[in-house]
């Protein structure tokens, strides 16, 4: 290593090997990304363009930095199989004797199925009627696909309709911050991409979902601590334009609780940035089922049950064991 | 002069630190002012430190360290002076662009098109002249430290581009721009700055020793590591793209604690296992508690990287602490000894205030631990927290702010250091004009006086 162009041949093969792994690489998986179809129904295609509102508010949310306090990664630490009741069938008492046979299932056992509450409820109990009112419901979660596989036919050999469900889990799904797991797909049309690395606010990956009302978040970044008792988020005013109430109060002025309402005869009133920064917060639901991060959505399953064993065979071959 | 902007830049990114930093105090504190809000004050607060402090400050030990090794004259000085205020410029623009909003979103990377090709354009003018300069060399051998600076010469500018065309450019659309997001940090800040402190280290330990650098072959070994897997890291476990990237950066990751044991086996066996040697220099000191600062920090990335560890660590405060242990503890920490090494030999002046110097050192010392330990700490206690849905999030984000406030006195101890830091300088320049004035003054005095003898 004593010559200069020797030097400057290492660095530059140094580089260019990492280059083509994260950057070209990357570019010709993740670059190349499509629309995809749903789980749900074929028809349906995942992601849509954002609306212009929505697209416009995703620049605010870039300007203002909000992606230093908020992610929009939601993690899945792994899949369990929810065993789902659908139809009861008219042998209801072999059913019964059916559900609280698998009921019985030492959970430490490798194909453990464990009951969810209805039915460790209805274990005590003989009758175990109740069981069966207002289906379709979970009854019973297994995290072996054999296991699941054989319950079912259990089931369904009484009469009954059962199928399995694909939950997807993990903390930060318990927590409410999402249905599945984040994927590239989530991030196709956004410009720039804003993953976030810290978790200082809650993820906002699927707020929309959990925050549908754009009141709520027009509300929310006027002054966070009326909304969320508690909240260490700073207030985002300069969002907002306190004026006098004119001739008539503006249908878009905010409805304030007491300790934060502008003294009488003002009004705030959201800046466009305000309204954009909301809209494009309530586009915010990464929560179609895709094959990448399959879940079975409880109206899609119904409606269509013929559908929900096809994402159960993706799954086995597709989904990540512990993502 | 190259480290006098770095100092000053250095004390404009401990201002935004600690107005980001106060925010967890109060957060309605100048909340109402959208060019102080969190959101951009964090930005402008790294983006001056990192190009604001870091980069000009370690091209400027670049040029030197090579034109001392080199046995050359720095070739264009006026043109590397032009490149200086050229960047400069671009980042004072970029700066402001953050706080008027023109942020691009990529984090390390927010400067605003216009912002970044005047960083461009002034890097290419002063580390062409770099690269002139080691051209022009008289001691053909090559010294560890230029592999090391020489790579750093033109690992910038490759990244820069390439990050800044792709994503500015448009081009890229999707989870791709995170990932090359990710990539360009990654390798400016692990890459670029590794290599750039590790030339100092190679060259100031074995100097101020007056020993032999213990091996080549280790420090060989160093750079081939960290160039060819430091910039891969830095892919969180549960991010959103196919799983081959987060495990390659798992491994790459591993593979940094050899880098990391093979640079402090080196230095260690150079000062021959005596590291209190270190102390007995202030620049020495420096050196000392950036190689710390530098062991820890790999052995953390390493043991973060660990697919389990990631997850609980991967959103918290902790990250935070990591990045901040390498680019201030390590680097910065260098390059004050750096610095305190070479302006006194480029000004033929000592230092006004000796006794600065020292109070910097124990000051930064205690600030980065100050701001540190408790972040790394309530980063860990925010992540397990966050692994229990149980305990509401507010809670979790009240939790850490006790944490957070404490770090808040390790940045006010940083930024005290920083203002000694550009003390000195100041005084030092103040000292090395008035010098000049006072000699110029007096050959023209003497003129005048001979010229009235004559009359």
């Amino acid at each position: 290593m004593n010559y200069g162009p020797l030097l400057f041949l290492a660095a530059f093969f140094a580089l260019a090997s990492s280059w083509s792994g994260f950057v070209l690489t990357t570019q010709l998986q993740l670059g190349r990304l499509q629309q995809t179809n749903t789980v749900a129904s074929p028809a349906v295609t995942y992601p849509v363009a954002r609306p212009g509102l929505a697209g416009q508010g995703l620049q605010v949310y870039r300007a203002n930095g909000c992606a230093y306090c908020h992610s929009q990664q939601v993690g899945q630490t792994g899949t369990l199989l929810d065993i789902e009741l659908t139809e009861a069938g008219t042998n209801q008492a072999a059913t019964i004797a059916a559900l609280l046979k698998l009921a019985e299932t030492p959970a430490d056992e490798p194909s453990g199925l464990s009951p969810l509450p209805p039915l460790a409820a209805a274990k005590g109990n003989a009758s175990g009627a109740a069981l069966l009112n207002g289906l379709p419901k979970s009854l019973l979660r297994s995290s072996n696909r054999p296991a699941a596989n054989a319950a079912v036919k259990a089931l369904n050999a009484t009469s009954a309709k059962a199928q399995i469900c694909i939950v997807p889990v993990g903390p930060d799904l318990a927590r409410g911050w999402g249905r599945r797991r984040s994927v590239a797909e989530d991030f196709l049309y956004d410009s720039p991409v804003m993953p976030g690395s810290q978790r200082v606010g809650p993820d906002l990956a699927d707020v929309g979902t959990r925050e549908p009302a754009l009141s709520w978040h027009l509300l929310h970044l006027y002054a966070p601590q009326a909304q969320v008792r508690g909240s260490t988020m700073p207030p985002y005013r300069f969002l907002f334009e306190r004026r006098k109430i004119g001739l008539q109060p503006s249908p878009d002025a905010l409805v304030l609780p007491a300790d934060a309402a502008p003294p009488a005869g003002y009004e705030v009133v959201p800046r466009h940035a305000a309204k954009a920064l909301a809209s494009y917060l309530t586009s915010l639901r990464a929560e179609a089922p895709l094959y990448v991060a399959p879940l079975t959505v409880a109206a899609a399953a119904a409606g269509t049950p013929t559908n929900a064993p096809t994402a159960s065979e993706a799954t086995s071959t597709n989904a990540p064991p512990t993502r | 002069m190259l480290f006098f902007s770095a100092a000053v830049w250095l004390l404009v990114a401990s201002a935004f630190g600690l107005i980001a930093s106060i925010k967890f105090h109060a957060p309605g504190f100048l909340a109402d002012c959208a060019g102080l809000t969190y959101g951009r004050v964090r930005p402008a607060a790294v983006n001056s430190m990192l190009y604001g402090f870091c980069l000009p400050s370690g091209l400027g030990i670049t040029l030197w360290v090579l034109a001392r090794l080199g046995c050359a004259r720095l070739a264009a000085p006026w043109m590397v002076a032009v490149g200086a205020a050229c960047w400069n410029l671009g980042v004072a623009l970029g700066i402001l662009g953050i706080l008027r909003g023109s942020t691009t979103g990529y984090e390390n990377l927010e400067m605003p098109a216009y912002a970044a090709s005047l960083i461009f354009f002034g890097y290419l003018m002063m580390a062409f002249w770099g690269v002139v300069t080691f051209h022009q060399r008289r001691e053909r051998r090559l010294y560890v430290s230029q592999w090391f600076l020489f790579a750093a010469l033109f690992w910038f500018p490759w990244i820069y581009s390439t990050a800044n065309l792709l994503l500015q450019g448009g081009q890229v659309r999707g989870m791709a721009q995170a990932v090359i997001a990710w990539w360009y940090s990654e390798n400016l800040v692990v890459v670029w700055l590794g290599l750039v402190g590790l030339a100092v280290i190679f060259y100031l330990v074995p100097k101020l020793t007056g020993r032999e650098l213990h091996s080549r072959y280790l420090a060989l070994l160093a750079f081939w590591l960290l160039i060819l897997f430091g910039g891969s890291g830095g892919i969180p476990a549960t991010a959103p793209v196919p799983a081959w990237m987060p495990a390659l950066s798992f491994v790459t990751a591993l593979l940094g604690v050899v880098t990391v044991v093979a640079v402090f086996l080196n230095v260690f066996r150079t000062t021959n296992g005596k590291c209190v040697m270190l102390m007995s220099n202030p620049s020495l000191r420096f050196l000392g508690a950036g190689l710390v600062a530098f062991v820890i920090g790999g052995l953390a990335s390493a043991v973060v990287a660990w697919p389990f560890i990631n997850r609980l660590t991967q959103f918290t405060w902790f990250s935070i602490a990591k990045g901040f242990l390498t680019s201030y503890g390590f680097f910065a920490m260098v390059t004050f000894g750096a610095v305190y090494h070479i302006v006194p030999q480029l000004m033929a002046q000592e230092f006004p205030f000796p006794r600065l110097v020292r109070a910097h050192f124990f000051l930064a010392v205690a600030g980065v631990l100050l701001f540190v330990l408790p972040l790394a700490i309530g980063g860990i206690v925010q992540g397990v927290r966050l692994q229990n849905a149980d305990i509401p999030f507010t809670d979790i984000a009240k939790g850490t702010l006790p944490f957070l406030r404490v770090s808040t006195m390790g940045d006010l101890l940083v930024a005290v250091g920083h203002v000694l830091f550009l003390a000195n300088l100041g005084g030092l320049a103040f000292q090395f004009y008035r010098a000049r004035a006072v000699s110029a003054w007096a050959a023209a005095t003497a003129e005048t006086k001979v010229a009235e003898a004559v009359s």
